[in-house]
């Protein structure tokens, strides 16, 4: 079947069978492997995306559900002429990552809290990044990157 | 996965017309793409519902809040309508799954799965909703029949859930920590006729228990249940917990949801 997808702004087409996973269509395809698959259960959250603006898990999402619709994955994040997005930037100043696997997932999911619950304290993000699992920080600088993420991207709407 | 055929109808009378035996409706795709991953469920086709109109919205009809099938658990969530006339169903929709999962999942796919472990078989039991379908109205209490089994007949398509709003409900579950889902959650709620509780998890399939409607109808508080219990016979028994255990929790967590509906 032919899908017609904006993926990270630009207008993509292409055949794909029923049965192919959106998170395949996006590392196998598209050849965009910033999306991880760490569970294939639907529970760690490593393959989140977003799906016209907001958080879906794309291994739990059929390519042909993307149809007609916008997908941002991790490589589109940063803007044109940025090196990375305020939300990236903050992860990488607050050390809210180790091993790197879940971080796509925990980015493009702090994108989303940032923008649709902006008054989140440190006790709503944690909540919010439920369905995202790390093995390695323990959280802690994750929340603090989310917290300094949000808030930059605040002060570069309110220039 | 297997492949599969893929539909994508613009109608609902679309959609049941090309329902047969082995394919499938596909809502959110949170119950049913899993299994399919796991080769627990393979139709031979899936009859996508995402580009049906009327299938979403949450609107008051009468004294009741209808709201369609597709409506997804973050939409319930944030309907001020809902949190205005149903906050037990608000309290009972933020704990499913988690956020992504909330911005997919539906009630008409919950409801049409009827898993024993999923929370809206409570609510729905609970407030005594009614199931509207393309062909008829199903109440709560003839919906749910078995695990993963319900009153719908093949091909029949869920296009909204209508109900009645209450003068107090509450609802609460005690999760198991690795699945997240509920090992008992159970749904109270108070109505001018009488008090219903609806009891998931801990059985095959949801349950109403009249030995907790009839006191609190009398007296509603959690002293009125305080001396009474859930029969074990009926209750699930396995990894997650025992029978005997899932029984008690029954209990608890109903003297817990009056408490919540008791603001």
């Amino acid at each position: 079947m032919k899908i017609s997808v904006t993926l990270n702004g630009v207008a993509v087409q292409e055949d794909v069978e029923p049965h192919l996973l959106a998170a395949a269509w996006i590392r196998e395809r598209r050849c965009l492997t910033g999306t991880h698959i760490g569970c294939d259960t639907t529970q760690c959250g490593a393959c989140t995306i977003l799906l016209d603006g907001v958080s879906v898990k794309s291994c739990t999402l059929l390519a042909v559900s993307l149809d007609g619709h916008a997908v941002t994955t991790i490589e589109g994040l940063a803007a044109n002429g940025q090196d990375l997005h305020p939300m990236q930037a903050a992860f990488k100043e607050n050390h809210g990552l180790q091993c790197g696997f879940c971080t796509p997932g925990m980015i493009m999911r702090a994108v989303d809290i940032a923008i649709h619950r902006r008054e989140a304290d440190e006790a709503e993000i944690r909540r919010e990044l439920e369905g995202n699992i790390c093995r390695c920080t323990g959280y802690r600088n994750i929340v603090a990157a989310v917290l300094a993420g949000a808030q930059a991207m605040r002060a570069a709407r309110d220039k | 996965m297997k492949p599969f055929d893929y539909f994508r109808p613009g109608s609902v009378s679309g959609a049941v017309a090309l329902a047969r035996e082995q394919t499938c409706f596909l809502a959110g795709g949170m119950s049913l793409l899993p299994m399919m991953k796991h080769n627990l469920a393979a139709p031979v086709a899936l009859i996508d519902l995402s580009a049906v109109p009327d299938l979403n919205g949450i609107r008051k009809t009468g004294d009741a809040i209808e709201i369609g099938a597709m409506t997804t658990h973050a939409a319930v969530a944030a309907s001020v309508l809902v949190r205005e006339t149903l906050p037990a169903l608000v309290a009972l929709v933020v704990g499913i799954g988690d956020p992504a999962v909330r911005n997919r999942g539906t009630i008409g796919g919950s409801l049409a799965n009827n898993d024993p472990a999923a929370d809206y078989p409570a609510g729905v039991l609970g407030l005594g909703a009614t199931i509207v379908t393309d062909r008829r109205e199903i109440t709560a209490d003839d919906f749910f029949i078995a695990s993963f089994t319900t009153a719908l007949e093949p091909g029949e398509l869920i296009t909204a859930v209508r109900f009645p709003v209450p003068l107090a409900a509450g609802y609460v579950r005690f999760r198991s920590a690795a699945s997240r889902f509920p090992l008992a959650g159970v749904f109270v709620a108070r109505f001018t006729g009488g008090v219903r509780v609806a009891v998931t998890g801990a059985a095959p399939s949801v349950f109403r228990v009249p030995g907790f409607e009839a006191p609190l109808a009398k007296d509603f508080s959690p002293g009125a249940i305080e001396a009474v219990s859930v029969d074990p016979a009926r209750m699930l028994s396995d990894i997650n917990g025992g029978a005997a255990y899932r029984a008690h929790l029954a209990g608890v967590m109903a003297r817990r949801a009056v408490a919540e509906a008791m603001g």
